[in-house]
């Protein structure tokens, strides 16, 4: 859907979350621990949300959130977050968006 | 009970009772009504003397009364004596019966006792996760999923002692690397399998699971969202990989940076839900009218405790096969072994301190 794109190519990092999600919390956390400013979008503020809820699981995402973002490319929720850091991945793709490095 | 049976000595003998027992029988004897006392008719009456036997109603029998009237004065003296003698060893018998009968009643007592021990050391076994029989108290019986993780953890304990020791002896076989990787391969699954058993026990009862009640308590000490913390875990498990590779110890060292940081990120999510669900029971006027609205609130928070447990074990599981892709099948083993043996010792350390607790109790 148009606004799922349309965030998601606009910011470099971006969570949807919910206000009251507190793993989407932890997940902000850790970008910030590492240097990165995510773009949050808590879809439980948004009238659109339930769109874009419909949106995300078009695009495979089936889950609860957070659902992450980076360089426009879905990651998926927190496993696969987690999975990406602990291999040493993760800070390779966030390496554009880390201003101090 | 009489003093008599307090120093039973084994021995058939009553000769061999001691004076103050002696004592007990002559008061015995003077209530009795002489009529009770079988008649005196003995002859031989030294040999009677020495001869102390318990039994002294079987002595010789003969008629002669005459004898007695002869030397009636001293004989009476004797024949009273050998008939106090007879009394007490009368006595003496019942007494030895009813000590035995006690005896048998205390030794079937403490059957019934060690087995409803044992019984308790079973449940003890599950729910503490080890021998530490001083965690008692969660009726998990009410739930029936707790209850089947109990078993099922219990069941996991065993099984992990014993893939431990097979492992141990097949690091110190002649074994090739390739079995060597599939005890690797075993050992991780179990881990894998526990981590799926948590899945479920979380879906019946999140907190029971956050509480540990279901681990030793030195595990549960230690412990971080309901399991062992992954970046702690490395510490502990790095002197005994060596020798590491460079290239080896600068991976592990960037894995056990990772792990700190995405603890970090979920212990601050975790403590959130905590800030939330205060805030959320605690909003509009406590004190007054139905609170419903808040309750529903708060329900909702139990799912995210639920996941976060999840992500908790999801960070272990990931953890471990990191581990393993940057160590070679020995090193692995190694690693391993050392982190089955130092759970195992964190148990044992549970059992002492629960043992000591109850010494001094």
């Amino acid at each position: 859907m148009d606004k799922v794109q349309k965030i998601s190519s606009e910011n470099g990092v971006v969570i949807f979350s919910k206000s009251t999600c507190c793993l989407s919390y932890a997940v902000h956390i850790l970008f910030q621990e590492l240097g990165v400013i995510p773009y949050v979008h808590e879809i439980d503020r948004d009238p659109e949300g339930k769109e874009i809820e419909k949106a995300l699981s078009r695009m495979g995402f089936n889950g609860p959130v957070p659902a992450v973002f980076i360089s426009g490319t879905l990651i998926g929720s927190t496993n696969e977050v987690m999975s990406l850091h602990l291999s040493g991945s993760l800070i390779p793709l966030l390496q554009p968006y880390r201003p101090l490095n | 009970m009489n003093s008599a049976s307090t120093q039973f000595i084994p021995t058939r003998r009553m000769g061999l009772y001691e004076p103050t027992s002696q004592m007990g029988m002559w008061n015995d004897y003077r209530e009795n009504n002489f009529m009770d006392i079988p008649p005196p008719v003995i002859l031989d009456v030294n040999s009677r003397f020495d001869n102390q036997s318990e039994d002294t109603s079987h002595g010789t029998v003969g008629p002669s009364n005459k004898y007695d009237q002869e030397a009636s004065k001293p004989v009476d003296k004797v024949l009273r004596r050998l008939a106090q003698n007879r009394e007490a060893a009368r006595k003496c018998r019942q007494r030895k019966k009813a000590y035995v009968q006690q005896l048998e009643n205390s030794k079937l007592r403490l059957m019934q006792l060690e087995q409803e021990l044992e019984r308790v050391r079973q449940q003890g076994l599950y729910i503490g996760g080890g021998l530490d029989t001083g965690q008692l108290g969660y009726c998990g019986t009410t739930n029936p999923g707790i209850a089947a993780f109990e078993m099922a953890y219990g069941q996991w304990v065993e099984q992990q002692n014993k893939k431990n020791a097979d492992l141990r002896d097949a690091l110190y076989s002649d074994i090739r690397d390739v079995e060597l990787s599939s005890f690797v391969e075993d050992g991780m699954k179990h881990y894998f399998d526990l981590f799926a058993m948590k899945e479920t026990a979380a879906r019946a009862d999140v907190f029971y699971l956050m509480s540990g009640m279901w681990r030793t308590s030195a595990e549960h000490f230690l412990s971080w969202i309901g399991g062992f913390r992954p970046s702690e875990l490395l510490k502990v498990l790095m002197p005994h990989l060596e020798p590491l590779a460079e290239q080896q110890r600068l991976e592990l060292s960037n894995l056990r940076q990772s792990c700190q940081q995405a603890e970090d990120a979920l212990s601050q999510g975790l403590e959130k839900l905590h800030q939330f669900l205060s805030d959320t029971v605690a909003a509009g006027q406590l004190g007054e009218g139905p609170y419903l609205p808040q309750i529903r609130a708060a329900m909702d928070k139990l799912d995210d405790m639920v996941r976060f447990v999840g992500q908790a074990d999801h960070l272990r599981k990931e953890t471990l096969m990191q581990i393993s892709r940057n160590l070679t099948p020995r090193q692995a083993a190694r690693g391993l072994l050392a982190l089955g043996e130092y759970f195992q010792r964190l148990r044992d350390l549970s059992s002492l301190w629960a043992s000591s607790r109850r010494e001094s109790a």
